[in-house]
C-alpha cells in the first residue's frame, strides 16, 4: 500500500488529486517545511489557480469537503470565469500556515454555518477571471496583438489570424504578470458551468477504499494513542495506575493529557485500546457529578416563565394582544441534547519537536485547528503547520472545536519526534461531543373574535451554544445570543418569515455544563420543530387550513411564501390524498435560503410512521450544482429525522448516558422516504444564501404536523422513541 | 500470529488471536479502505467478505477468520475492472463524506450475488448500513442500476 506518496509539487501543498492520486499529504516534508516552499515554483496565477504546462488545473480550495460537495462547487465558480476544461481540473489545499504567512491570501476557511460557497462565490470568481485576463495578456504578448482580439474557451486562448495556444503554454508568462483587481464578472445568464450538474471531483476515490481519511494515515515511526477523558465534564484526572497496563503488548506509554484525559500510547490503536480498557483511572467528577436530564429539564422549565429573557423578535405590545384576547392557545414544546455522530469519529496526528509542530487533521475549519497547535504546542506561527485532510462527517463537529487537536499535540509533546496518531472510540465520541443545544419553549397565541391571529409569544428558554463558543458575540449584545433565534429573528439570514401585529419572541437563556456545539442546522431544529408545529395549532385552534393560515401572515415574506407554495402545490395540499396517507407542512428561512417542506406519511397501529414522501423547496438564489443540491437536501432530512426519531443524549451523573448507535439509533435505508427536491433560483444581486444545513430543519415539524392529522396526536417533544413512536 | 488470506494474498499477522478482524486488516495488514465506526456491528462501515458472506469485521475475532477468503473493498475490483456496484456508485454520484461508503458497497456487492434482482423490500431488509450523510436515496437508485449491469 503505497500511503506515503512522494510529494511531487509545492510541498505547502496538502491536496488530494481528483484523478485519484489519493492523498498527498506532506510527510516528506524538506527540511523547513511549508516555509521552503517558494511561491514562484509554479506557474501560480493569483491565489486560486496554479496552471500546469501540461495544461492542468489546479483550483485551490481553502474550506473543507466533508461530503457537502463543496468542493466541486467552488471548482464550479472559478472555473465559469477561468474558462478552463473541466476535465483538467483537480484541486488543492492550501495550509493554515501559508495562509498566516501570505497575509491570509485565501481568506478563510471555516466551513460551517453553510457558509463554503456563499460567502466566498465572489472573490473565488474574481480569482478565476484575474487569471484568465493573466493567460490572455501573456498570449498578446507572445503575439504582439492587443489582448481584446484574444479569446479564452476551454483551456486553449485564440487569437487574430488563426493564432493559437493552451493556457498550460502560456501559464508561466502569465504568472510573471501582475494579478488584475477586482476584475469584471460574467452576467449569471451568459454562465455555463456555474448551475450545472457537473460530476463532483472526488467520487472515485471513495468505492476504492483508496480515500484516506484521518482514521487512515500513517506515517512512518507513527504510533497510536487511545484516550479517556474525564466522562463528567468539568472533571478531572485525580489518579492512575499505569503499571497495570505497560507491559501489555505494544504499549509504549501511559500519559496524562492536560489535567482532564489519559491516554495510552501503543504500537496499534487497538493494543492501545486494549490497554486503556484495562488502565485504572480515578476521576475527580467536580462539581458536576449530580446533574441529571430530569434536573436540567427542571432548570430550562423554569425560564420558560422567568422575568428575565433576552428579546430576539417584537413587534407591536403582546401583553394587551394577549389580554384582550377572545381566545387564547398554549402550548409547550422541548428539544433534547444530541451528538453530531460523524462516522468517521474525532481524531489527529501530530508530531512535535522543538523546532516544528505539525498536525494531520480532517478539520472544518484549517485555521481554527493551526490556534489548536499553536496553543497546544506553545511555538510560535512560523514553527507550526497543519494539514487538512478530507472530512468522513463534520457537522459542525468538526470546526470551533479543537479538543482533539489540543489532546493529539498534547501527546506529541510528552513523545517528541514520534508521530502520534490519536484516534477516539465511539463511545468517546459519544461521550465526550458538544451537543446540540437542550431548549425548551411555551408558545401562546391569541385570536381576535373572527380567529385571526393577533398576537404571539414564543419563549425560548435553554442553551445558549454562543455562550460557551463565542462569548465575546454575547458581550457585544449585551448578553443576548442573537443565534438562539435562528429562523425567528428580527431580520438578516435567520428572520422570521411571518408577520403577526403583536409578537414577542425572548430568550430566557439557561446553561447547563454539558458543552453545546453547532449541529447541522444549528438552531433552526428546534425552532422550526416549535413554530411551524404550533402553527399549524393555531391554524387547526382557528378552523383553518394550515396552508391557508400561514400564507395571510406571509405577505410581506414573498420568498418564504414561493418555497410553501412550490411545496404544497407539488404535494397536492388541498386535493384529496390516496387512502391512509396524511400531509403536512413546514417553512422557515435559515442561512439566507427559503426551504419549505411537504410530508405525506401513514401511520399503523398508532405508532408506526412510514415517511411516503417529502417534497422541498430551497431558494438559496443561485444554485451552482443542483445535483449536489438535491444530495443535500435528500441527506438533509437522514440527519434530521434521525434525529427526530432516535437521538437523545440524556445525561446521568454529570455525564452521557448513550456510548454507541445501540442506544443512539440512526436511520437505516428501510426507513429513507422518498425525497422530491425544488430548487428555487430567485436570483438578483443580493446575498446568497447555503445549502447544505436549511432543509434539515423542515422534515421533523412537516412529519410531525402529518402526524396529528393521522392521529389527532400532537407531539412536543423529540425524539420520537420517548412518545412509544417509531419510524418504520 | 494468525494466517489470513486476504484478498487472494496471505498474510502472516502478529496479533492476539481476539483482535477484531478489522483492526488485523486495518493496522497490521495496512489496508486502510475497510473502515470503523463503532466496533459494536451496527453501522457496517467495517463490513467485509469472509467466503463470501458480508461480515461486519468490528465484532468478528481475526482468528475466526483464518482459513477463510476474505475480500475486502481494495479487492472488490477484479484484475483492474471496477465491480459493477462500484460503477453504479461513481455513475450515479452515491458518496457523499465516503467514509461509510466502502462497507456500504461490499453488503450491496452480496445482495446482489445473492439476489440478482432485489427489490425495494430486499434493499430494506439487507441493507442495514448507517450513512449520516444520508445518502440513501442515491444507494437505492444505484443498486438497482447495478442489477441491471
Amino acid at each position: 500500500m503505497n500511503f506515503v506518496p512522494k510529494m511531487n509539487r509545492r510541498s505547502f501543498v496538502v491536496g488530494t488529486a481528483a484523478a485519484g492520486a489519493g492523498l498527498a499529504v506532506g510527510f516528506d516534508l524538506p527540511a523547513g517545511g511549508p516555509q521552503a516552499a517558494s511561491a514562484n515554483s509554479v506557474p501560480e496565477l493569483g491565489a486560486w489557480v496554479v496552471i500546469k504546462p501540461d495544461d492542468s488545473v489546479v483550483i485551490r480550495m481553502a474550506r473543507s469537503e466533508m461530503g457537502q460537495g463543496t468542493i466541486t462547487g467552488l471548482a464550479q465558480l472559478v472555473a465559469e470565469e477561468l474558462e478552463c476544461d473541466w476535465s483538467k481540473i483537480s484541486y488543492e489545499y492550501p495550509t493554515p500556515g501559508e495562509n498566516v504567512k501570505r497575509k491570509r491570501i485565501w481568506q478563510s476557511y471555516s466551513t460551517g454555518g453553510s457558509r463554503g460557497i456563499r460567502e466566498s462565490h465572489q472573490y473565488v470568481r474574481e480569482g478565476g477571471a484575474s487569471a484568465r485576463m493573466m493567460l490572455l495578456q501573456a498570449a498578446a504578448n507572445e503575439w504582439k496583438v492587443p489582448v481584446e482580439q484574444c479569446k479564452a474557451a476551454n483551456s486553449v486562448i485564440t487569437g487574430p489570424d488563426g493564432k493559437r495556444t493552451t493556457f498550460g503554454k502560456v501559464a508561466d508568462a502569465a504568472a510573471k504578470l501582475p494579478v488584475p483587481e477586482k476584475p469584471k464578472l460574467k452576467d449569471p445568464k451568459d454562465w455555463k458551468v456555474i448551475g450545472k450538474p457537473m460530476k463532483r471531483l472526488d467520487t472515485a476515490d471513495k468505492v476504492t477504499g483508496k480515500q484516506v481519511y484521518g482514521f487512515d494515515l500513517k506515517l512512518p515511526g507513527m504510533l497510536n494513542a487511545a484516550i479517556k477523558e474525564s466522562p463528567v465534564f468539568g472533571g478531572k484526572v485525580k489518579s492512575f495506575d499505569a503499571a497495570k497496563v505497560t507491559g501489555m503488548k505494544g504499549v509504549k506509554k501511559v500519559v496524562q493529557v492536560r489535567d482532564t484525559a489519559v491516554a495510552v500510547v501503543a504500537d496499534t490503536w487497538w493494543q492501545a485500546k486494549t490497554a486503556l480498557d484495562a488502565l485504572p483511572i480515578v476521576w475527580d467528577e467536580g462539581p458536576n457529578a449530580k446533574v441529571s436530564s430530569a434536573s436540567i429539564t427542571a432548570e430550562l422549565k423554569a425560564g420558560l416563565t422567568a422575568e428575565q429573557a433576552f428579546v430576539g423578535n417584537q413587534a407591536g405590545d403582546i401583553k394587551p394582544a394577549l389580554a384582550s384576547a377572545a381566545k387564547k392557545i398554549e402550548a409547550e414544546y422541548s428539544y433534547p441534547y444530541q451528538n453530531h455522530v460523524c462516522m468517521e469519529p474525532m481524531n489527529a496526528t501530530a508530531r512535535y519537536t522543538a523546532d516544528k509542530c505539525e498536525v494531520w487533521v480532517p478539520t472544518q475549519d484549517g485555521e481554527a485547528s493551526f490556534a489548536a497547535v499553536l496553543a497546544a504546542s506553545g511555538l510560535p506561527a512560523d514553527k507550526c503547520e497543519v494539514y487538512k485532510i478530507n472530512l468522513g462527517g463534520g457537522f459542525g463537529r468538526r470546526g470551533a472545536f479543537q479538543d482533539y487537536v489540543h489532546q493529539a499535540v498534547n501527546i506529541a509533546k510528552q513523545m517528541p519526534g514520534t508521530p502520534i496518531k490519536l484516534l477516539w472510540s465511539r463511545e468517546e465520541d459519544m461521550v465526550q461531543g458538544r451537543y446540540h443545544p437542550v431548549m425548551q419553549c411555551k408558545l401562546v397565541g391569541a385570536f381576535d373574535k373572527d380567529n385571526n391571529l393577533t398576537g404571539l409569544h414564543m419563549r425560548l428558554s435553554g442553551q445558549s451554544i454562543l455562550a460557551a463558543v463565542r462569548p465575546q458575540v454575547l458581550e457585544a449584545d449585551k448578553g443576548r445570543d442573537p443565534l438562539s433565534f435562528q429562523g425567528v429573528f428580527q431580520s438578516g439570514e435567520h428572520a422570521f418569515g411571518y408577520t403577526v401585529p403583536n409578537l414577542l419572541i425572548d430568550h430566557a437563556m439557561r446553561n447547563p455544563h454539558v458543552p453545546p456545539g453547532f449541529w447541522r442546522g444549528v438552531n433552526i431544529n428546534q425552532n422550526a420543530i416549535f413554530m411551524e408545529c404550533f402553527m399549524d395549532e393555531l391554524a387547526q385552534a382557528a378552523g383553518q387550513d394550515e396552508l391557508e393560515f400561514r400564507r395571510k401572515l406571509m405577505s410581506k415574506h414573498p420568498r418564504n411564501l414561493a418555497a410553501l407554495n412550490a411545496v404544497a402545490e407539488k404535494i397536492g395540499w388541498g386535493k384529496p390524498a390516496p387512502q391512509g396517507i396524511f400531509r403536512g407542512l413546514a417553512q422557515m428561512k435559515a442561512f439566507n435560503a427559503y426551504v419549505a417542506a411537504a410530508a405525506e406519511i401513514s401511520v399503523t397501529g398508532g405508532n408506526k410512521i412510514k415517511v411516503h414522501r417529502i417534497v422541498a423547496a430551497t431558494d438559496p438564489t443561485y444554485a451552482v450544482n443542483p445535483a449536489q443540491i438535491d444530495r443535500q437536501v435528500a441527506g438533509s432530512f437522514v440527519y434530521g429525522l434521525s434525529a427526530l426519531a432516535w437521538q437523545e443524549c440524556t445525561v446521568k451523573d454529570g455525564r452521557i448516558v448513550e456510548t454507541n448507535f445501540d442506544s443512539y439509533n440512526s436511520m437505516r435505508i428501510a426507513q429513507m422516504p422518498k425525497v422530491e427536491s425544488i430548487i428555487i433560483q430567485s436570483g438578483g444581486d443580493g446575498p446568497w444564501g447555503g445549502v447544505g444545513e436549511p432543509t434539515i430543519c423542515v422534515a421533523a415539524p412537516a412529519v410531525l404536523n402529518a402526524f396529528f392529522k393521522a392521529t389527532g396526536k400532537r407531539i412536543r417533544s423529540v425524539p420520537l422513541k420517548n412518545h412509544g413512536i417509531e419510524l418504520v | 500470529m494468525v494466517r489470513l488470506n486476504i484478498n487472494g494474498k496471505d498474510h502472516n499477522v502478529d496479533v492476539d488471536p481476539s483482535t477484531p478482524l478489522l483492526w488485523a486488516i486495518r493496522e497490521n495488514v495496512g489496508l486502510t479502505g475497510t473502515k470503523y465506526g463503532c466496533g459494536v456491528a451496527q453501522c457496517g462501515a467495517c463490513t467485509v467478505h469472509v467466503d463470501g458472506v458480508a461480515t461486519r469485521s468490528c465484532s468478528f475475532p481475526a482468528s475466526a477468520a483464518v482459513g477463510k477468503k476474505i475480500v475486502t473493498i481494495e479487492g472488490l475490483a477484479l484484475n483492474g475492472a471496477l465491480h459493477k456496484v462500484q460503477k453504479a456508485w461513481i455513475d450515479l454520484e452515491v458518496p457523499q463524506c465516503g467514509y461509510c461508503q466502502s462497507g456500504m458497497i461490499m453488503a450491496v456487492a452480496e445482495l446482489l450475488k445473492n439476489k440478482p434482482k432485489p427489490t425495494d423490500a430486499d434493499i430494506d431488509r439487507e441493507i442495514t448500513n448507517i450513512c449520516r450523510c444520508g445518502t440513501f436515496q442515491q444507494v437505492r437508485a444505484a443498486i438497482h442500476e447495478a442489477a441491471k449491469a
